[in-house]
C-alpha cells in the first residue's frame, strides 16, 4: 500500500504537535465591532477616504441617481458601458450612449471594447473607503468591473457601515468577492505611489443618500 | 530602602565611573546601598550568543547574591542586564536548572530594575539634584526601549537636572548596532549602523551622548573617539550624580 | 511508520524543505559585499524610511490595534494546534465547491503537481500573481525546465523577472532597484517597448499595462499564491494592488493556488482581523486596493477548473518546535523587514532565501535546516541581528522574533558540536563564576594598562582577530586603573560612600521635617 501525500503531510503535523503539544489559546476578540454612525458621518469618512485613496465621489439623492450616472460617463467620454444584466435599468436611463447588458459568454477580452462599467455594489466600509462587490445580478461577474478601464460603482448608504468587522458580517462567504479601495495602484517602484496599474484606472463612486 | 547594587561585569571591570555615580547617588538620596561581594556576570553575553548550559552557574550565582530578603530591590546601571535577569534567566532555569533555581530567579527577578526604573518607578523621584550645565542628547538603548520599557523615564530624569541643555537626537530609537557579539561576528553591518548613529549624534552639537547602558555607550564612543569627533560619552548615571558640590569634570573629547 | 508494543515511540522528526531556502555564503560574508553597493543603500534606506512612517500613522488611526494584534496572534496560534482539522476542513469544504485539493510534501512534488496541471490544459504559457510559496520551491525554474514559460504579473516580480534578479524583499520584490535601473531592465526585457520611455514611475507601470495586457486576455492558466484560506467556507484569498491579481484568478480557464499549510484560517470572520493588520502593516494602507476571495467554482464567473495544492516543505518540521513554530504565525506582511536596521543596510539578497529580514532569519533556519548542508550559511542567520527588538513592536502577530532569534542560536550551538567559541564560552563562564579568579583577571586586565596597553589617550585601535571587525572602526578604552569592586573597598571608595551616605541622611532628614 503506498502511502498518499495527504496521509504523510497529516501523519507529519499530528507527529510534530505530538512532540511538543500545547493548549489552544482563546481568542480574545476585544477589538471594536458592531459600530455605528449616524447617515452624515458614514457619509462623511466614506467620502474622504475614498478620495484619500484617489476614487472620484459623488453624492446624489435617490432619485437623481441616473442623472448623476449619466453625467458621470459623459465626463469621462464613456460612449460605450457595460452593466449586469440584474442592474436597475432606470440607473441608465438619463445616459445616451450605447448600454451593452452582459452575459457569461461574451468572452472577457471583449469586454475591453467597453469605454467603461456600471455596477452596483453589496457593501461598503467607510473607515478603509472599501466597496465590496459580491457577484450579486446587479454587481455582474468578476471580470466585468475589471477589464474596463473605468468603472462607476453606485454605493447606497444604506450598505455603508463603520469599520472592517462590520463589513464581513455582511458577506455571504460562497459569493465570489471583490474588494476595491481606489483604482488600482502600485508602489514597487521606489515606494512610490501610482494609481492605475491592471485594474480600472479611474473608479468613481456615485453614492446614493436620502435627501 | 535597602539597595543591592548590581555592578556589571562590564561596568565593574571597565567602566566603573559609571557603577560608582550610581551607587553615590542612591546613598545620596538616603537609601543603604549594599555590593553583594561574590557577584559576577548575569550571563546575557552566553545567552544571546547561543549558549544556555554554560551560563547557569552564573544565573544561580545572581539568584544567590541578591537572594536575600533584606535587599528589597536590586538596580543595575544596564537596560539590558536588567533585560538579562527579567527576561533570560528563567529560560536558562526553565531548561537547565533545577527548581531551586527556578524559584530563587523568580524572586530576584521581580525586584530588579535598570536605574532609571528604580529612580522612577520605586523610589518615586525625578528630581535628584543633579547640575551639568552641558549640551546633552540621549540615546535609548534598544533594551531598555524595546525590553524592558522604560519609556521616557531617562528622559524625566534629564529634563530636571539643572542648567542641562538637553537635545533630541534624530532617529534616537534606531539602534547603535552594538548588540553584544553582533559587533564581532557581523562587524560590517554593526558598523554601517554605527556610521548612521554617530552622524545623529554629531548633528546634535551636543557634548555628551548620554545613554542608559556601558556596552552601548562603549560602542557609540569608540566610533566617536576615531572619527575626532567633538562629542563624548557618558552613562546617564554619571550625569546624574554630578552636583553643585561635585560637578563632573567634563573634558573635550579627544580630537 | 511502525510501532514496536510497549515502548512509548517518539514522533519523527519531519524532514526539511527544499528550494529556494538556502544561500550560498553566510551572512556576514554576503552582506559585507552588499553594504559596498552605495545605490542600494540609497534605494533600501529610502523605502524603508517612507514605508514605515506609513505604517506609523495608519496603525495609529486604530485606537484598537493592540486588541487586533492580540487577536491576530492568537488565531494563528490556534490555528496552529488544530492543523490537521482545519486543513481536513479546507479539503472538504473546496471539493464541495468545485475545486480539487492536492497535498505536496515539499518543494519537488508541489513543482511536479503544476507541471502535471499546466500540461493537461495543454497550455504552454502561465501568468503568476506574486506568491512565496512558489518562489520558495522555485516553480518558475521548474515550469521553464519543461517547456513552460511563467509571465510574473506584478510588477516588481516582473522586474526581477526581466532582470535575471531575485527578489529582495516580501512585499516590494525589486525594492533594491530605483527608476532608472528599471527603465533600463525594460528597455532591455520588453519587447516593443517605447525606446523613448523615460524615468517616472507612472510610464514604467504603464509600460508594464500594456505589455502585460495581452498575456492576461490570452493566457488559459494562472498559478497563485494565497494570503488566507477560510477552513469554515473553503474560501481564498489573495491581497493586492495593482489588479494583475484579480486579472489571474478570474479571466483564465484553470487557476492553480499552492499554499503552504500554515495560511488556513478556521472562520471566515477571521477576516475581520486580519484584513485590517494585513494592509497597514504591509503597505502602510488602511486597505489595499484589490482583495478578492473566492470559493471553489462559481458557474458563469471566473476559472472553472480550480486546484488548490497544499504544501508542506518544511513547515511540519519547524511545527514540531514549540517555541520556534510561533514563525509560521507569520502573515509575509513584511513590517520587520521595514524596520529591521540590519535588513536596512545589507538588503534582502544577504538572506540567501525566499524569506529575508528578521522573519527570514527565524524562518528560513527552521524550513530548511541550519546544519542540513555544508558549512551551512543558514547556520549564519540567527546571528543576523542586534536584538534590537523593531521587529516584534511592528508584528502584527507579535511574533517575539529576537526570543526566537536567542532560541535559534541555542539550538546552533547544541547542533554545532565543540567549536573554539564554544569553548571560550566555557572558560568566559568558569571564571565568572568564581568570584576568586574573576577578580583576578581583572586584576591582570588593570595590569595591562600599567604595562602600557592602549596608545593616544589609552585607547586601543586594533585588536587581534576575530575582533578586529570592531576595532577597524571603533576605539577600545584600555581597562581603568582601578575596578569598581576593589574602588569600593579602597579608602577612597569608603569615604566618598560615607560622604554620600551623610548628605543621604540629612536629605532625609529635611524631607521629614518638611512633612511636619
Amino acid at each position: 500500500m503506498t502511502t498518499t501525500a495527504r496521509d504523510t503531510v497529516l501523519g507529519r503535523i499530528r507527529d510534530a504537535l505530538a512532540l511538543a503539544p500545547a493548549p489552544a489559546p482563546a481568542v480574545p476578540r476585544a477589538y471594536r465591532t458592531g459600530r455605528t454612525l449616524p447617515d452624515a458621518e458614514r457619509l462623511a469618512l466614506l467620502t474622504h477616504r475614498l478620495l484619500d485613496y484617489k476614487a472620484r465621489v459623488h453624492p446624489c439623492t435617490r432619485d437623481r441617481t441616473a442623472e448623476v450616472i449619466a453625467e458621470v460617463l459623459r465626463e469621462h467620454g464613456a460612449r460605450r458601458v457595460g452593466v449586469p444584466a440584474g442592474l436597475d435599468e432606470r440607473w441608465l436611463g438619463a445616459y445616451d450612449g450605447e448600454v451593452r447588458p452582459d452575459s457569461a459568454d461574451i468572452p472577457a477580452p471583449s469586454l475591453g471594447e467597453l469605454d467603461g462599467v456600471v455596477t452596483s455594489s453589496a457593501v461598503s466600509c467607510a473607515e478603509t473607503g472599501t466597496i465590496f462587490l459580491d457577484g450579486s445580478p446587479d454587481q455582474g461577474r468578476r471580470a466585468l468591473s475589471l477589464v474596463p478601464d473605468l468603472h462607476v460603482c453606485v454605493v447606497d448608504l444604506s450598505t455603508v457601515v463603520v469599520g472592517v468587522p462590520e463589513a464581513v458580517a455582511r458577506l455571504v462567504p460562497e459569493r465570489p468577492t471583490t474588494l476595491i479601495s481606489g483604482p488600482s495602484a502600485t508602489s514597487d517602484i521606489e515606494l512610490e505611489r501610482v494609481e492605475g496599474v491592471h485594474g480600472p484606472r479611474t473608479l468613481a463612486v456615485v453614492i446614493r443618500t436620502d435627501a | 530602602m535597602r539597595i543591592g547594587l548590581f555592578a556589571t561585569c562590564l561596568g565593574d571591570t571597565l567602566f566603573p565611573e559609571a557603577v560608582k555615580s550610581t551607587a553615590v547617588l542612591l546613598a545620596r538620596l538616603g537609601h543603604d546601598v549594599v555590593f553583594p561581594p561574590g557577584q559576577t556576570c548575569c550571563g546575557q553575553m552566553h545567552v544571546n550568543t547561543g549558549y544556555q548550559r554554560e551560563p547557569v552557574p552564573l544565573v544561580r550565582n545572581f539568584a544567590e547574591q541578591f537572594g536575600d530578603a533584606s535587599i528589597d530591590a536590586v538596580v543595575m546601571p544596564s537596560g539590558s542586564c536588567a533585560g538579562s535577569v527579567r527576561h533570560q534567566h528563567e529560560i536558562v532555569a526553565a531548561r537547565y536548572g533545577d527548581a531551586a533555581l527556578r524559584a530563587g530567579v523568580a524572586t530576584v527577578k521581580a525586584k530588579t530594575y535598570e536605574l532609571s526604573e528604580l529612580l522612577v518607578d520605586v523610589l518615586d523621584v525625578t528630581e535628584v539634584g543633579a547640575y551639568f550645565p552641558h549640551r546633552v542628547t540621549y540615546h535609548p538603548t534598544c533594551h531598555s526601549l524595546r525590553m524592558l520599557r522604560v519609556g521616557d523615564k531617562p528622559l524625566r530624569l534629564l529634563r530636571a537636572v539643572e542648567g542641562i541643555d538637553l537635545v533630541e537626537l534624530p532617529e534616537a530609537d534606531a539602534c547603535c548596532g552594538f548588540g553584544g557579539t553582533f559587533a564581532v561576528k557581523n562587524a560590517d553591518t554593526s558598523t554601517a549602523m554605527l556610521q548612521d548613529k554617530m552622524r545623529n549624534v554629531t548633528a546634535t552639537k551636543a557634548q555628551v551622548c548620554t545613554a542608559g547602558d556601558s556596552s552601548c555607550l562603549m560602542h557609540i564612543g569608540g566610533g566617536l573617539s576615531r572619527i575626532r569627533s567633538g562629542t563624548r560619552t557618558l552613562h546617564l548615571a554619571q550625569i546624574l550624580g554630578s552636583t553643585r558640590t561635585a560637578p563632573y569634570a567634563l573634558t573635550e573629547a579627544a580630537r | 511508520m511502525s510501532t514496536f508494543l510497549g515502548m512509548p515511540a517518539t514522533p519523527p522528526r519531519s524532514p526539511y524543505g527544499t528550494g529556494n531556502l538556502r544561500g550560498e555564503r553566510k551572512f556576514p560574508k554576503a552582506a559585507h559585499d552588499e553594504l559596498r553597493n552605495e545605490q542600494l543603500r540609497r534605494n533600501l534606506g529610502r523605502a524603508t524610511h517612507t514605508i514605515r512612517a506609513k505604517r506609523i500613522a495608519v496603525t495609529g488611526e486604530l485606537p484598537d490595534w493592540e486588541e487586533l494584534r492580540d487577536a491576530g496572534s492568537a488565531v494563528k496560534t490556534d490555528t496552529m494546534h488544530r492543523l490537521p482539522e482545519l486543513l481536513e476542513e479546507l479539503e472538504r469544504k473546496v471539493t464541495e465547491c468545485g475545486g480539487t485539493v492536492h497535498w505536496a510534501r515539499d518543494g519537488v512534488e508541489a513543482n511536479e503537481i503544476v507541471t502535471r496541471l499546466v500540461r493537461a490544459t495543454g497550455s504552454r504559457d502561465v501568468i503568476k500573481v506574486k506568491s512565496m510559496a512558489t518562489q520558495e520551491i522555485g516553480l518558475n525554474e521548474h515550469l521553464e525546465a519543461a517547456g513552460i514559460t511563467p509571465y510574473e504579473t506584478d510588477l516588481a516580480e516582473l522586474i526581477v523577472q526581466l532582470a535575471h534578479d531575485k527578489p529582495s524583499h516580501i512585499l516590494v520584490p525589486a525594492i533594491h532597484r530605483n527608476r532608472d535601473e528599471i527603465r533600463q531592465i525594460f528597455l532591455d526585457g520588453i519587447p516593443g517597448v517605447d525606446p523613448g520611455l523615460d524615468n517616472v514611475p507612472a510610464h514604467l507601470a504603464a509600460a508594464a499595462r500594456a505589455y502585460l495586457r495581452e498575456k492576461f486576455m490570452t493566457t488559459k492558466v494562472a498559478v497563485s499564491g494565497a494570503n488566507f484560506a477560510i477552513a469554515e467556507t473553503g474560501t481564498l484569498s489573495v491581497v493586492e494592488s495593482e489588479g494583475n491579481g484579480r486579472m489571474c484568478l478570474t479571466l483564465p480557464d484553470t487557476l492553480i493556488t499552492v499554499m503552504g499549510i500554515e495560511k488556513v484560517l478556521p472562520r471566515y470572520q477571521d477576516l475581520e482581523v486580519f484584513l485590517q493588520l494585513l494592509p497597514r502593516s504591509s503597505t502602510g494602507e488602511r486597505m489595499n486596493p484589490y482583495t478578492s476571495m473566492w470559493t471553489g467554482v462559481t458557474p458563469g464567473d471566473g476559472p472553472q477548473d480550480f486546484h488548490l495544492v497544499l504544501l508542506d516543505n518544511g513547515r511540519t518540521a519547524a511545527l514540531a518546535d514549540a517555541i520556534g513554530r510561533t514563525a509560521l504565525n507569520c502573515i509575509r506582511c513584511s513590517a520587520c523587514l521595514n524596520v529591521c536596521p540590519v535588513y536596512e543596510r545589507a538588503g534582502g539578497h544577504a538572506y540567501g532565501s525566499t524569506y529575508p529580514g528578521p522573519i527570514g532569519a527565524v524562518l528560513t533556519p527552521q524550513l530548511a535546516g541550519m546544519h542540513a548542508a555544508k558549512d551551512d550559511p543558514n547556520s549564519s542567520l540567527p546571528y543576523a541581528s542586534s536584538l534590537c527588538g523593531a521587529c516584534f513592536d511592528a508584528c502584527p502577530v507579535k511574533i517575539d522574533i529576537p526570543s526566537l532569534l536567542v532560541e535559534l542560536r541555542h539550538q546552533n550551538t547544541e547542533q554545532a558540536g565543540t567549536t573554539a567559541e564554544k569553548l571560550a564560552m566555557k572558560a568566559a563562564a568558569a571564571v565568572m563564576k568564581r568570584p576568586t579568579l574573576y577578580t583576578a583577571a581583572q586584576k591582570a586586565a588593570s595590569l595591562s594598562r600599567a604595562v602600557g596597553v592602549g596608545g593616544r589617550d589609552r585607547t586601543i585601535s586594533h585588536l587581534p582577530a576575530p575582533l578586529d571587525g570592531w576595532s577597524d572602526s571603533r576605539d577600545t578604552a584600555a581597562p581603568p586603573r582601578q575596578s569598581f569592586r576593589s574602588w569600593l573597598a579602597s579608602a577612597e571608595g569608603a569615604a566618598t560612600m560615607r560622604a554620600a551616605a551623610e548628605e543621604g541622611a540629612r536629605r532625609t532628614d529635611d524631607d521629614h521635617q518638611e512633612e511636619q
